[in-house]
């Protein structure tokens, strides 16, 4: 009997061998422990055996279901990972075909280096405060030391609505709005972005339209080093850690002392390249020491407070920054120019 | 101001540093450099004299040249039609590297070659600066050049010009002495001033000139003579110096006015006495006198010019240009030299209106009183040097010029805090010995005198910008500002809109920025409103007169832009301003404007798209409303939509009843692709309150979902239905359409309704009640048919 029993695993073993589905294994499992099965048929032999003989045979049987099971159990787990397999196979996909799309617009890159400069002036305690296009010309020239006739006013070539009124041609009238309209006249942190307008020829580098950020503080004892050492925060934050900044004397009439700000090449690091005309050095703002008659213009006693003024301009820190050439970009608004800002930016 | 260096080294000695260098420092210290190049970069150029010039048989223009360059002989094939025997000229020699190329031994028709004869122009002299006789052919040099000599030596060509941008208040540097000062105090050098020779004094021309001022806007006139002067060309030097300056050499006469302007900063004007007469009248002009100007251009003056006079007519147009019947011409032989200060805004207002010259620049800038005197002076002493001319002993003078220096006082305090540097006593006097002011010192006060010169320097921010720039703002190290530091914030509106845009990019919606100077045919579009609108006095271009009053047209544009490049899918906004006017105020208001068209592609391969259609835009502009906070509080109408939608598929956008905008489909006939847009005034918007976010807890009771259909008339608003649903329903029903079915004059229109209560669970039976009562409230009132249940 015994031997009979070893037969029957030996026979599985090799019957199993064949088998290569679920189904087929089912039905050779019925061929071994359905009713007319051979585990079955083995079984009817226990009513002839003694009692002893019955308890002996009763193990044997155990041990051969347990280890005819097993074997089941295992070809089962195999089967069943082939057919997951096989079944997963037929589902294959081009993973190179496109993409689903995701309709996500983008902001503007006048937006964008607007909002990058604004984040480090409002970390450091700046207002952002805004004024009207249309100005009066006490605010956009006469508060700002440019009195009727003064040939600097020449440099800003305006669009005239009356003769009091004009487009601003700069974001600085919102230095002097906000300095008179502080009452107490306590100390100033303002930064003022905007659209402004002066009569040129829109060609790949001028715009009759275009933006500004202005930024004024006004404080005790403001120093052209403070100045210096703002601005090259605000150099580092767009171009990158390594930038130096350079101050050129230069002049505006609202400004006194007043510089040209370089800042060194983010390109090539200031070896000289094209970006940089071969300078190293790349003139990026105007700025300086806010004019005492700006000052008494607008009711803070040159005295007792000092400050400076600068002014971005977003079209230009986006030329640079993004390699763009023609200032009209912006304005046509060509989406495939537009997508090209449809992302985080990287490193220079 | 073109600076020739050969002219700057007669008052400072550069020989020591490069050009290059020079000028970069220059720009360090605030004047920006242009360009520095030098006059011709032609190399081996000697003077030759043509011996023998022969036409070549077979051509009609070649001649065959003997040519003697000193050394020997040469034989030079020269094809110029003004060469001739017996004339002096420029030899390239073989080997000679001009601004075309380099000379080589060359065989022409058979002849040899060797070398060129050259015009100015071969040398990369501007033809303007070309005298007549050797236009168009090989320049013909003076009889007194040497043959052999150095061309570029001889002509004085050997000379390199700086040219640099000023800012406008560095009037000082538009001549050559200031811009020595200049360079003096940048290499710490002292500038050598030439001993002005001429004096002034003597009385003899009293009985030649009489002078009489009649304006105000002249505050110094001084007027010199000249007799027996022989016109000629012009030394090397001084025709080499002006072309440096940019300044056409004429003769030697009208070249020293201008020499004497470049090097002092002074203009002059010399008059023909002859043709003047023996008086001269300055006065303001009478409306309408006429003045033929020296460039044989007649003009018409006005009370705001200042004139000089013979005593009845109009000679000069004083400051700007001279008059043509005065001319200095080669049969000239007395002259009256002009040496004055006019009032600036006077001769900017004449220049703008009339024309620009190099003498109404420096006039406009104002002048140093000092130096009128020193530059009549010089005119004097070159015009006997190099006119030989006979001075008439003294000047004739109206003076009412301040000529005292300013004197200004500062503490090293003031400058140390000003510029957040630490300097001593020893810094800044160096500085201002540099700059040759004269300084004196007590305590802690420096009196600083600023020389005449530097007139734009009179406050004390003027010298601590001296001291910046003279001692290295590269040795100042950034600071931060200190005091009170308050965390910044945004101005509410710039905030408002700084939210939204990122709201609009996240629903795919892409930012674009146009000009808001527009058309005035565009400017009526997209609205009822009868504004007065903002137009420019004198615009640019027909494209850019008035200040928008809708973003709409210019998204038009967009939108036209991107679909002649082929670009689709266009969903983009713009927030911008629009402009008006109202009781003499100028309005500014934002708007938001959207334009959407075409279809986006949702999946290529899968062949899913979205149809843009008005119901697209709506869940936009419904997107935005709910964000800033409007849900449930807007409504829409077709009232009075503007004739450039289409009457059909648009409407008014309403908050609370408050007009916002317009939304709907553009009428073909204004753009045939099948655009959607709207517009939203964002300044109604934010003056209507919203409350702030208050989180309400989610029922804990299930809620009941039932649908309902209806077949309806089809201009039944879907809209109205749910109203009345809602209505019907209580605040435990809410309502959307999940169906449209489209069946001719009858539409089919399905509805799901929730059944929600806070504070119970609903029972079936109570559902039903209501939903019956909804069933017939709307199959009565809107004469529908219920579909089924």
């Amino acid at each position: 009997m015994i031997e009979k029993m070893n037969e029957l695993k030996s026979k599985l073993n090799e019957e199993i061998k064949n088998i290569s589905s679920t189904r087929e294994l089912e039905d050779l499992r019925v061929k071994y422990f359905g009713k007319k099965g051979y585990v079955t048929e083995i079984s009817s032999h226990m009513k002839d055996l003694s009692n002893d003989e019955k308890r002996e045979f009763g193990m044997q049987l155990n041990s051969l279901r347990n280890d005819l099971e097993v074997l089941f159990y295992e070809k089962k787990n195999i089967l069943i990972d082939k057919e997951l397999r096989e079944t997963l196979e037929k589902e294959k996909i081009d993973i190179t075909l496109p993409a689903d799309n995701n309709d996500v617009g983008t902001l503007h890159p006048l937006t964008r280096i607007t909002n990058e400069i604004e984040e480090l002036f409002v970390s450091m305690g700046y207002d952002v405060v805004s004024g009207p296009e249309i100005e009066r010309d006490l605010y956009n020239f006469e508060l700002l030391n440019l009195p009727k006739g003064h040939p600097a006013r020449d440099a800003q070539d305006s669009f005239y609505i009356t003769e009091e009124m004009l487009l601003r041609t700069h974001t600085s009238p919102v230095q002097a709005r906000t300095m008179i309209a502080n009452q107490e006249k306590t100390p100033i942190r303002i930064i003022c972005p905007g659209a402004v307008y002066r009569r040129d020829e829109d060609d790949r580098t001028h715009s009759h339209k275009f933006h500004q950020i202005e930024g004024l503080v006004i404080d005790e004892n403001i120093s052209m080093s403070d100045l210096k050492g703002t601005l090259e925060l605000a150099m580092k934050h767009l171009f990158g850690e390594e930038r130096e900044l350079r101050f050129r004397p230069s002049f505006f009439p609202f400004t006194e002392p007043s510089v040209e700000v370089d800042v060194s090449c983010f390109k090539c690091g200031g070896e000289g390249c094209a970006i940089c005309k071969g300078t190293g050095w790349i003139e990026i703002l105007g700025s300086g020491l806010v004019h005492p008659n700006v000052l008494k213009n607008c009711g803070y006693d040159p005295k007792k407070y000092s400050g400076f003024a600068f002014g971005f301009g977003p079209e230009r820190i986006a030329m640079l920054k993004y390699g763009i050439s023609d200032i009209r970009s912006f304005y046509t608004n060509d989406l495939r120019f537009l997508n090209t800002f449809n992302r985080m930016d990287g490193e220079n | 101001m073109r600076v020739s260096t050969k002219f700057l080294s007669d008052y400072i000695d550069v020989s020591d540093i490069d050009y290059n260098d020079l000028a970069n420092r220059l720009a360090l210290i605030g004047n920006e450099v242009e360009s520095v190049e030098k006059i011709t970069t032609a190399t081996s150029l000697v003077v030759g004299k043509v011996l023998e010039c022969k036409p070549i048989p077979d051509s009609d223009h070649l001649h065959v040249c003997k040519v003697d360059i000193g050394s020997e002989t040469k034989q030079i094939v020269c094809g110029a039609p003004n060469v001739k025997e017996g004339i002096n000229v420029i030899v390239a020699k073989v080997g000679a590297t001009l601004p075309g190329g380099t000379i080589k031994e060359t065989t022409i028709r058979g002849i040899e070659s060797s070398g060129m004869l050259c015009s100015l122009e071969e040398l990369g002299i501007e033809s303007k600066y070309v005298p007549e006789r050797s236009k168009g052919g090989i320049h013909i040099l003076e009889s007194d050049a040497k043959v052999g000599e150095d061309v570029v030596k001889y002509l004085e060509y050997d000379d390199t010009v700086i040219d640099l941008e000023l800012t406008s208040n560095r009037s000082d540097l538009l001549n050559i002495i200031g811009v020595a000062y200049e360079v003096g105090a940048m290499l710490d050098k002292k500038i050598k001033l030439v001993d002005q020779t001429i004096k002034l004094d003597g009385t003899e021309i009293n009985d030649n000139l009489e002078l009489i001022v009649d304006t105000h806007n002249c505050s110094l006139f001084l007027a010199g003579m000249v007799k027996n002067v022989s016109i000629k060309e012009s030394p090397n030097f001084i025709k080499a110096r002006l072309m440096a300056s940019g300044i056409r050499p004429i003769n030697n006469v009208v070249d020293i006015s201008n020499y004497v302007m470049i090097e002092y900063g002074q203009p002059l004007h010399f008059y023909d006495y002859k043709k003047l007469g023996g008086k001269i009248q300055v006065r303001m002009a009478t409306d309408n006198e006429k003045l033929t100007t020296l460039d044989g251009i007649d003009r018409t003056l006005k009370e705001t010019d200042i004139v000089i006079t013979n005593g009845v007519n109009a000679v000069g147009l004083a400051g700007v240009m001279g008059g043509l019947s005065t001319e200095v011409d080669d049969d000239t032989c007395d002259i009256v030299i002009e040496a004055a200060i006019f009032n600036p805004m006077s001769i900017r207002n004449t220049s703008k209106n009339i024309l620009k010259s190099e003498a109404s620049t420096r006039f406009e800038r104002g002048l140093d009183p000092n130096r009128t005197y020193m530059a009549i002076s010089r005119a004097l002493e070159l015009l006997k040097k190099y006119a030989y001319g006979t001075i008439v002993d003294g000047i004739l003078v109206h003076d009412n010029s301040i000529k005292e220096p300013k004197v200004i006082n500062i503490t090293k305090t003031k400058i140390c805090t000003s510029l957040g540097i630490e300097l001593t006593n020893e810094d800044i006097l160096d500085v201002f010995r540099r700059l040759e002011f004269k300084v004196t010192k007590e305590e802690d006060t420096f009196t600083v005198t600023v020389p005449t010169r530097r007139m734009d320097i009179s406050i004390e921010e003027d010298l601590i910008e001296e001291v910046g720039r003279i001692y290295g703002y590269e040795k100042m190290n950034g600071t931060l500002a200190t005091g009170v530091i308050k965390p910044g914030k945004y101005d509410s509106m710039y905030k408002y809109i700084k939210n939204l845009k990122t709201r609009l990019t996240s629903i795919g919606l892409s930012e674009v920025i146009t000009y808001s100077l527009v058309n005035k045919n565009t400017i009526s579009m997209f609205t009822n409103d009868k504004k007065d609108l903002i137009t420019i006095l004198d615009p640019m271009s027909e494209e850019h007169t008035t200040m928008r009053y809708s973003i709409l047209p210019s998204l038009l544009e967009v939108v036209d832009y991107n679909l002649a490049r082929n670009n689709k899918n266009i969903n983009i906004f713009e927030i911008g301003k629009r402009y008006y006017k109202e009781d003499s105020n100028y309005k500014e208001e934002y708007l938001l404007s959207v334009a959407m068209l075409g279809s986006n592609d949702i999946s290529n391969i899968k062949n899913q798209r979205l149809n843009i259609d008005f119901y697209t835009i709506k869940g936009k502009l419904e997107n935005i409303l709910n964000y800033l906070g409007f849900n449930g509080r807007y409504s829409y109408d077709t009232n009075e939509i503007p004739k450039e939608f289409h009457p059909y598929q648009s409407a008014r956008i309403l908050v609370d009843n408050n007009f916002i905008g317009y939304i709907g489909l553009i009428n073909p006939s204004i753009n045939k692709n099948k655009i959607y847009m709207f517009e939203i005034n964002l300044e109604v918007l934010k003056s209507l309150k919203v409350r702030g976010i208050k989180a309400k807890e989610v029922s804990k009771y299930p809620s009941i979902s039932k649908d309902m259909a209806f077949i309806l008339d089809k201009n039944v608003p879907a809209g109205d239905i749910i109203k009345e649903i809602k209505k019907q329903g209580g605040k435990n029903v809410s309502a959307s359409v999940f169906d449209l079915y489209d069946m001719g004059d009858k539409k089919s229109l399905a509805f799901n309704l929730i059944f929600q209560d806070d504070t119970k669970t609903l029972l079936e039976e109570d559902v039903m009640i209501t939903f019956n009562k909804i069933i017939d409230t709307v199959v009565n009132k809107f004469n529908a048919e219920l579909r089924n249940k």
